[in-house]
This record gives structure tokens, C-alpha cells and sequence, in this order.
């Protein structure tokens, strides 16, 4: 049996383009084993999980770096669910104030991570998050 | 008492690489920021140039030591703090504030929408307006946003690329409602789109179109506007988005060669339009590089200008330019540490020799940043102007034998980019085959790394952090009532304008975009019809098309 590999979709929503952050971790995930699908900029939260849908994602990691967090982030997760996509783990990064951080993580989102984090530890947290999900499914199976 | 007998310089050397050899060195990287190799010191035989050819004089060609004979016991620079959001009336006040306290110049930033082109309203734009600039979508806007402010006195940057002839036509159309001659403004437009589509990121139309408004902007200021800088070709983003100091240089520089190849295709003379054209650098944490990159910047300027395209004019030569400090460099980790960080790299924009400054403030890796915070940044440029006695000497630095062997070295590195951006077909195919993204991505991608294997260090990130440290700093949030305050002006503003002279306006730049009409023009007189800059901007896409980036990853 081939070994199963993460999906990732490494997405952009809204107006904002600085990609810096979201192609560095698109690449180190890739570097970790994962299949890694970037978005490219400016898509609305639609767009984003039509694609999720179609190459049927373990994780979406979001970025964002214009404030607009608050009102995007919760639009993406709302877009997944309405198209059957709650499994998929939920983590996002840029700009994102402490306070607003918390009010995501309490709201669909797995992890939020900000400026400085080491993007291995982002690896090492999918990881770790997915395989718990795999072990649970097989449990169930 | 014995007599010394002095020591040639090839023995002394001899003498100081056996010393070397026999000492030990610290275990650390000891390479430059941009990842270069660095020699232990340096000597005259790495800085062989040339006293008259390769330095001359400040304000002497080609212009390594600055652009003015006395520098900045002249003129200081201008201290231009960028700043921007929410509604246009809160902007305005911010702007007040800065004048009032010693500030010389005005800078604008622009949100999201804005700077894509669309209206508060356009429902691509949910939740970003007045987020990270203020939200300016027509004339009215920009009314308020210069509310007694002394337009014919003050002089205004405004950080705008894909619809930046839109911006400028509503500047230039507020300054005449107020009964100005245009004559007498004084600023400058980024109106840089090629680094846009290599880094930054904020397009509105393909390449070929927007080169085109960027030409109609030249041609129609040189007549109509001659004090107004018509491009600040940037070099900010591309470093920003994690180009080395070299590809910052590089980049920018073709991309300026770039704009005055189409200004000559245009028929112009190039005397008429080059002095206008300024230039916008980073500031990053490698002192010396950043101070041999400035330098560098001027002498290849120089002399493309004059024995490439024949240029007469000594301001055509002159290659002048606003810094800002590196924002990449900041942490969110022990924030108040940014206020060092910005020091150091302020210190060498100055030792430089630049002409404007905006230094970061503390908390912009958390949100735009507080009154306080702005302050303090701008306080640092006054500490160095009024404390430091660094400014009565113009370029310190230059005869170093390591500022000027880096300075050669940037120099080289430079046209080695330029001949690999010709051999593929120039600055607009190069974009086209996502040539300069790879080449910032894989550099990013290459600083990434040495920081998270601890040979490049972050104080308060890889080393000397104290782990998860609670903020304690006041963040500068957006009020949840400016997006419905600015849609309310904008339906306001359609509701009440001649409903007939506003289309005609737009159907006059649907025309102009189809003939060799001046589409600035066109702009002025759209926004003197209170057409707004979605409207104006949605003619342009449905006329140029929409641009695609190509995939680098």
C-alpha cells in the first residue's frame, strides 16, 4: 500500500497581494511530503473552496496580510461547510491581531499562525493533526 | 633604542593572513545579509576604482557620492511618513497631525480596493475597505482627504500603481475645483506596474496597456504638471518580498530603463521626461550593503542615462530616491526592539544619501500602527538629522575600502541581471515567463531557511526570545463603520451627479482607449464628472482585458 499523502490547498482570499508568506509555507509543506495546490491571489471565499472541493483537501491554510481576516476567514469556512467540506482542518496565517486570533480559533478554525512562526513547526502541526484524524477514521472503519 | 624598519603592505598582509590563520574564529555565519560572501577585511587592492571615473564629487556625474555638491547641509531630506486609513476624513487628521509636528511631505496609502480599482462597494471588496489605507473612489474623496492642506505648498506621494492615472487625475482635477494652476503641484505617483506584476502584486490591466498609461502620464505631465515625479520606480517590494539586496537593485533599475525605452519609443526627448522620474529603495539590516547598494544605484543610473540613451541633461543623470525602512525586518516578537531595528537602517538610508525617509513604526507587524508609535519612528529621523552630526558630511563612507569594493560588487552583480533579463527578451517577457518571481520566491525561500537552521539570526525569534510573551502594546484598530460610511458616500455621489455628463465622460475613455488619445486626460475629465474609480477602472478591463499571473509553484 502506497503511503497516503496530506493534501493542502495554500489559498489567497480577497484583494491582498503579498504571497510571500503563503509560497514560502506552500513550499516547505511541499518539502515535508505534501501535496501542496496554491491558489494563486485574489480569490473570494467561493472560489477558494470550489477548489478545495475539486482536489479533495485534507487542509486549507489561508493567508492573509490586509486585515481583512475577520470578515474573509469565516466566509471560507461558511463556503466549505456549505458544500460538505467541515472534516477538512482549517488553519490560516498572516496579520492577524492576538484577540482576533482566539475569536477564529473558537470558530472553525484549527490554528492561526503569526509573524515569526517557524514554518517547520507548521509542518509538524498538520502532521500531527491529520494523522490524529486518519487514526480516528480508521478506528471507525 | 632600536629602530622599527616599516613593512610593505604586501609583507604586512603576509604577516596579518598568518596571524589569521593561527587565531580562532566564532562558529557563525559571517556572510552578508543578502547571503554574499564577505572577506575578514578589506584593502585598497579590492576598491581599485577609479578617484574621477568611478566616484567623482557629490553632485558630480557619476553621482556615486550624491546627487548635491553640499548634501544635506543643503537640504535635508524629506521625513515622509506613509500613512492612510479608514475614511478620507480620518486620514486627513492623521495627515494634520504629522504636519504638526515637524513632518515635511505627505505620503498616501491606499486600501485594497483602491489600489485594485474597484469602489467601496464592488463586492470583491467585503471587509477590505479603509483596512490597510484610506478608501479613495472618486474626486469627493480626495476633497476630503486634502481638507486645509495647502496643496500648492505641501507635496504628496501617493502609493498607487495599476490605477494610478485614475489617482493622479483626481488629485489634478481637486487642485483645479480649488482654482490652482496644476503647474504648481508638487509630488509624486508610484506609477511603477512592472514591479507590480513581479512582486507587489496590485495590477489592473496586462503589462502592455498599463506601460501604455504609464507613457500618457509621462507625456501629459511633462507638458501640463512639470514638478510632478511621473514614476518612483520601486524596488521596495521586490526586496520586501524576499529578493536579495543585489536583485533589489537589479530589478528596478531594468525596470526604470524599462520606462525610458518607452518614453524615446514615444517620441520623446528623453531630457523632457527623465528628471522626473525618482526612484524608491529599502532600507534593510545590512548597514554596508544597503549604503553600497544606494550608491551603486546612482552611478549605474548615471551612466545608462547618459551613454545608453544619450541623455544631456544632468538631472536626467541624477538618480534620486526615497527610502523606507525594511518592514520584513520587524518582529511581532519583543515589538519595541523594530524602534533599533529601524534606527540602524534610517542611519544607513541617510549615510546613503537618500532624499526622503519613512521610518517603520514598532507595532506594524501586528496592525497599522498608533499615533505613538508613529511618532516615535518619526522622532528617529529627527535624532539622526538634529543629534547625531552624521548630516554635515556628504558620503561618509565613500573611500572605504569595503563600501567601495561592495559597491563595485552590486555594480557587476547588477549587470549580470541585466544581461540575463535581455537574453530573455526583456523586462515584460521575463514577466510574462515568471522569471523575476521565481528569482525573489527562491531567495525568500533561501532567507526562510538560514533563519530556521539558526545561521541567520532574529533576536527575539531564533535567539534571545522568551518564549510566548504576551503583547502589551496598543493596537491601531478600523472602525466597523467605515465601510458603511464610505458605501453611503458613494451612493450619495452617484445619486446626486449629472447622471448624462458622467457617462459621456466614461464613453470618452472607451474611445481613448482604442486611439492614440491621451487617456490622462481623459481621466481629468471623468473625474471633474464624478466618475468613480471603479467605473473608470471596470472601462479599462472590459477594454485591456484582466491580467493572469503566470504559476511559479
Amino acid at each position: 500500500m502506497s503511503e497516503r499523502r496530506i493534501r493542502v490547498l495554500v489559498a489567497k482570499p480577497g484583494l491582498d497581494g503579498h504571497d510571500r508568506g503563503a509560497k514560502t509555507v506552500a513550499s516547505v509543506l511541499r518539502d515535508h511530503g505534501m501535496e501542496v495546490v496554491y491558489t494563486g491571489l485574489h480569490k473570494t471565499p467561493a472560489m477558494i473552496a470550489e477548489i478545495a472541493l475539486q482536489e479533495d483537501v485534507d487542509v486549507v491554510g489561508l493567508s492573509i496580510l490586509s486585515g481583512a481576516h475577520m470578515e474573509l476567514f469565516p466566509r471560507v469556512r461558511q463556503e466549505l461547510v456549505e458544500r460538505g467540506l467541515d472534516h477538512v482542518l482549517m488553519v490560516g496565517g498572516g496579520i492577524i491581531p492576538g484577540d482576533d486570533m482566539q475569536v477564529l480559533e473558537a470558530d472553525g478554525f484549527a490554528k492561526l499562525f503569526g509573524p515569526g512562526t517557524n514554518t517547520d513547526s507548521i509542518a509538524e502541526y498538520i502532521q500531527t493533526e491529520i494523522s490524529k484524524r486518519w487514526a480516528a477514521e480508521e478506528a471507525q472503519a | 633604542m632600536t629602530e622599527t624598519k616599516p613593512i610593505s603592505i604586501p609583507e604586512g598582509r603576509q604577516a596579518w593572513e598568518a596571524a589569521l590563520e593561527a587565531g580562532k574564529l566564532r562558529d557563525s555565519d559571517f556572510t552578508s545579509l543578502s547571503g554574499s560572501t564577505l572577506e575578514v577585511v578589506y584593502g585598497p587592492e579590492d576598491a581599485p576604482g577609479d578617484p574621477v571615473e568611478d566616484l567623482g564629487w557629490p553632485g558630480q556625474f557619476p553621482f556615486t557620492r550624491g546627487v548635491h555638491p553640499s548634501m544635506y547641509r543643503g537640504r535635508l531630506w524629506t521625513m515622509r511618513q506613509f500613512a492612510g486609513f479608514g475614511t478620507a476624513r480620518e486620514t486627513n487628521e492623521r495627515f494634520k497631525f504629522l504636519l504638526d509636528h515637524g513632518q515635511t511631505g505627505l505620503s498616501v496609502a491606499f486600501d485594497f480596493p483602491t489600489l485594485m480599482g474597484r469602489d467601496g462597494d464592488d463586492e470583491m471588496c467585503r471587509g477590505e475597505v479603509g483596512q490597510v489605507g484610506v478608501a479613495i473612489s472618486s474626486i469627493a474623496d480626495m476633497e476630503q482627504l486634502f481638507d486645509g492642506i495647502p496643496m500648492n505648498e505641501v507635496s504628496t506621494s501617493m502609493t498607487i500603481n495599476g490605477p494610478a492615472p485614475i489617482l493622479l487625475a483626481f488629485y489634478i482635477a481637486c487642485a483645479e475645483r480649488r482654482g490652482l494652476d496644476p503647474a504648481v503641484l508638487q509630488g509624486t505617483v508610484q506609477n511603477d506596474i512592472l514591479k507590480e506584476y513581479q512582486a507587489q502584486h496590485a495590477w489592473l490591466v496586462p503589462p502592455e496597456p498599463a506601460l501604455r498609461m504609464i507613457t500618457d502620464v509621462m507625456e501629459y505631465c511633462t507638458e501640463h504638471v512639470p514638478k510632478w515625479n511621473t514614476i518612483s520606480i520601486s524596488g521596495y517590494h521586490i526586496r520586501e518580498a524576499g529578493s536579495t539586496a543585489a536583485q533589489e537593485l537589479a530589478f528596478t533599475l531594468a525596470n526604470g530603463l524599462e520606462y525610458v525605452r518607452r518614453g524615446i519609443e514615444r517620441g520623446m526627448d528623453v531630457d523632457s521626461f527623465a528628471p522626473r522620474l525618482s526612484f524608491f529603495f529599502d532600507s534593510h539590516l545590512d548597514f554596508f550593503e544597503e549604503i553600497a547598494k544606494f550608491r551603486a544605484a546612482r552611478r549605474i543610473w548615471a551612466r545608462k542615462m547618459r551613454e545608453e540613451f544619450g541623455a544631456k541633461d544632468p538631472r536626467s543623470w541624477m538618480l534620486r530616491f526615497h527610502t523606507q525602512t525594511a518592514g520584513v525586518s520587524l518582529t511581532a516578537q519583543q515589538p519595541e526592539n523594530n524602534i533599533v531595528r529601524t534606527a540602524y537602517e534610517a542611519l544607513a538610508a541617510v549615510l546613503g544619501g537618500t532624499q526622503s525617509l519613512h521610518t517603520n513604526s514598532m507595532d506594524e507587524t501586528l496592525s497599522l500602527p498608533t499615533e505613538k508609535a508613529v511618532k516615535i519612528a518619526l522622532r528617529t529621523q529627527q535624532i539622526i538629522a538634529e543629534e547625531t552630526e552624521v548630516v554635515h558630511v556628504a558620503d561618509p563612507l565613500g573611500g572605504s575600502y569595503y563600501v567601495e569594493a561592495l559597491t563595485d560588487k552590486m555594480e557587476s552583480e547588477a549587470e549580470a541581471y541585466f544581461n540575463e533579463i535581455k537574453r530573455r527578451g526583456g523586462v515584460v517577457p521575463a514577466i510574462d515567463s515568471g522569471y523575476f518571481q521565481k528569482e525573489i520566491h527562491d531567495s525568500a525561500l533561501s532567507y526562510q531557511r538560514a533563519v530556521e537552521n539558526g545561521s541567520k539570526k532574529v533576536v527575539g525569534v531564533n535567539c534571545y526570545s522568551e518564549g510566548e510573551e504576551s503583547l502589551e502594546i496598543e493596537l491601531h484598530r478600523i472602525r466597523p463603520e467605515v465601510e458603511a460610511e464610505s458605501l453611503k458616500g458613494l451612493a450619495s455621489l452617484r445619486a446626486d451627479r449629472d447622471a448624462t455628463r458622467a457617462t459621456a465622460a466614461l464613453d470618452e475613455i472607451r474611445a481613448a482607449c482604442n486611439s492614440s488619445a491621451n487617456l490622462l486626460q481623459a481621466f481629468i475629465t471623468a473625474a471633474h464628472a464624478d466618475c468613480t474609480l471603479g467605473e473608470i477602472s471596470q472601462v479599462l478591463r472590459d477594454e485591456f482585458g484582466d491580467y493572469i499571473e503566470p504559476k511559479i509553484l
